[in-house]
């Protein structure tokens, strides 16, 4: 099901959470909504849901303006952070809830809900374990419970909040894995909500980067990261650094000395200059970025270096591979491979 | 050899847990207050209400004026509870779930007939439905009598034991959130579904200790039932009225047989909840989760 966010306002107690709010949703991606916490995410995964409503604006499932429907017409799964198990039911009766409170007339038989829940619990991989309570699950069960729980109604759009945010690190990995199996199988529209970029990176087919209420980037991984179009998406997406710069005579200045880097149809002015740690070179020439290190750390693979550029004191971060001989010395040249500039903040 | 011993029994005891002397004079001293305070009155009580014979005891409690104390205090309870329990779920769902402006002064509310003498809140119905108010006689001309009957007791047994089931379920309610009811609701259950399905289940346990003090304080109350009643024998004299009735005429024994009775009950109402945590600990202590 296609899923069309259309100009959407949310205020809390006249305290906006979200301003103007459009976003497109592909019938069967897996999409993202990324930021950090107070970036109004979780509001818009809400709004979709129904769990709230839109202070201005229309959301479309489809063809059908479902800003109006209440949740239970909506017919979405929701997938809570802390799961939001039923305790006092067992798992069989957690994933059949959703049939079972069905009116006489669209509700399955008995021998139908119970078949259907088997067989999810089965998609889950929870297979014996259906007379358990939730209490005697571990963290990733239960998560997995949940979604069998959302999937029985068979949901027009599946919807996870911060679905991993309670797991464990190792626990994270593997369940991300298997969620992309499932969704690749069963197919449903799936949006879920992270503040995780690695998850988020991994996970999706596109994701949208939203922060203070606002959506800054959508597109798939790949494009967010290699070309992000704000200095927020550059900082939050990946690694970065930054450094104010001065554009002149097509080149790139930093106090007073041109650094090498060509500056396209950049206006003339002062600019910020972006670029990845990793994604640098180490030259011997004059026009280059060149700093005294400051800190050198070894981070598994690799050698963190904080160099501070020129005398205002601005640092910037570089890596390079933990052997490079280049790790022993106080002074440091290089120039970014890939870099963006953005109009001075 | 000794003093090495000594310090490795010291080195396994965790740092939270005192020395024995500490500990048994710790439980000497709460067995003997409570034996002082508890059992010894109990003991009283069941020792005179027998003093006469079981069958003075039982004669006593088969007395008219007896029974329709013990009648009137069951049907007052009868009453009084459930409303109570309406009450309570409405208040703390409303409380628990929802922001809004004057919760905080909602919650003191709650507390009020708490902290209210059981005496004043008599004296208030008095006021309020008495012949000098305003309601009284507007409701007497309509063939209703509040005051010095029925349902100027309920009325008081309501006020006085309301805060039980709302005490109970509040913070239950509240560490439980709004996530279960969601959930619900976005499988498609209506409110009622969820409500019986889901935020029922969840408190059951809680509502059932509120069901059980607030009986226990309904069948026990006097001050504020005194006040109200009248005291008309064999009509409006609940079960602790008669009891100081018979005790103020000097009828030790019928006044000690039906105190043995509330006392019974109240014994009965803490087997039952001790019962029902032991036979079903497990599932509370999941509910809890």
């Amino acid at each position: 099901m296609e899923v069309r966010v259309q100009n959407v306002r949310k205020e809390f107690d006249r305290f906006p959470a979200l301003h103007d709010v459009s976003l497109d949703i592909h019938s069967g991606e897996l999409i993202a909504l990324l930021g950090p916490s107070g970036s109004g995410k979780t509001t818009l995964l809400r709004l979709i849901a129904g769990l709230e409503m839109p202070t201005a604006g229309k959301i479309f499932f489809g063809d059908t303006d479902a800003s109006e429907k209440t949740v239970q017409e909506r017919n979405i799964g929701f997938v809570f952070q802390h799961y939001a198990l039923f305790r006092h039911m067992t798992i069989l009766e957690n994933i059949s809830f959703g049939l079972k409170v069905r009116p006489r007339s669209t509700r399955p038989p008995n021998g139908e809900i119970r078949r259907r829940a088997m067989e999810l619990l089965d998609l889950v991989q929870l297979t014996g374990l259906e007379k358990r309570y939730p209490n005697q699950l571990s963290g990733g069960q239960r998560q997995r419970v949940a979604l069998a729980r959302a999937l029985a109604i068979e949901p027009a759009v599946l919807l996870l909040d911060e679905p991993f945010g309670a797991l464990d690190a190792q626990v994270r990995r593997e369940l991300r894995k298997w969620l992309r199996e499932i969704h690749d199988r069963t197919g449903h529209t799936t949006v879920f909500v992270t503040h995780d970029q690695e998850e988020a990176l991994e996970l999706s087919d596109r994701l949208c980067v939203m922060s203070q209420g606002k959506i800054e980037q959508v597109g798939t991984p790949d494009t967010v990261y290699d070309h992000p179009t704000s200095p927020f998406v550059f900082g939050f997406i990946g690694e970065s650094s930054t450094l104010p710069v001065t554009v002149e005579n097509g080149e790139l200045w930093v106090g007073g000395r041109a650094i090498g880097v060509p500056a396209g149809d950049a206006t003339p002015g002062d600019a910020r200059l972006f670029f990845r740690p990793h994604d640098v070179e180490l030259v011997e020439a004059d026009a280059s970025l060149a700093g005294v290190v400051s800190t050198s750390r070894r981070v598994g693979g690799t050698r963190r270096v904080e160099l501070e550029i020129g005398g205002a004191g601005h640092h910037v971060e570089v890596d390079l591979p933990f052997d490079h001989p280049a790790g022993e010395k106080t002074r440091l040249a290089f120039r970014p491979r890939r870099w963006k500039l953005f109009p001075a903040a | 050899m000794a003093t090495k011993l000594r310090a490795r029994l010291k080195r396994r005891r965790s740092p939270t847990s005192e020395s024995r002397p500490v500990q048994l004079l710790l439980i000497g001293i709460s067995l003997l207050f409570m034996a002082i305070i508890l059992v010894l009155p109990l003991y009283a009580v069941f020792h005179e209400a027998l003093s006469k014979g079981i069958g003075t005891f039982f004669a006593a409690l088969g007395e008219h004026d007896a029974q329709a104390a013990i009648r009137l205090t069951l049907l007052v309870a009868a009453i009084a509870v459930p409303l109570n329990v309406v009450f309570g779920l409405a208040a703390s769902w409303a409380i628990a779930k929802f922001e809004f402006k004057g919760k905080a002064f909602l919650i003191t509310l709650i507390d009020l007939p708490f902290s209210v003498s059981p005496v004043i809140s008599g004296l208030v119905y008095v006021l309020l439905f008495g012949a000098g108010s305003f309601l009284g006689p507007f409701l007497k001309s309509y063939g209703i009598e509040v005051l010095f009957a029925l349902p100027g007791i309920v009325l008081a047994t309501i006020f006085v034991t309301f805060p039980f089931v709302a005490r109970e379920l509040i913070p239950l309610m509240q560490d439980q959130g709004t996530g279960d009811e969601e959930a619900a609701l976005s499988l498609g259950a209506n409110g009622l579904q969820t409500f019986w399905r889901v935020t029922l289940p969840n408190i059951k346990w809680g509502l059932l200790y509120g069901v059980l003090l607030c009986n226990a304080r309904a069948m026990g109350e006097f001050g504020a039932v005194a006040v109200v009643s009248g005291k008309i024998r064999g009509q409006t004299t609940t079960m602790p009225l008669q009891v100081e009735m018979l005790y103020n005429e000097y009828n030790a024994t019928a006044a000690f047989a039906l105190a043995s009775l509330l006392a019974l009950l109240a014994l009965v109402t803490l087997v039952l909840k001790s019962a029902l945590e032991w036979r079903f600990g497990e599932e509370i202590a999941a509910g809890n989760h």
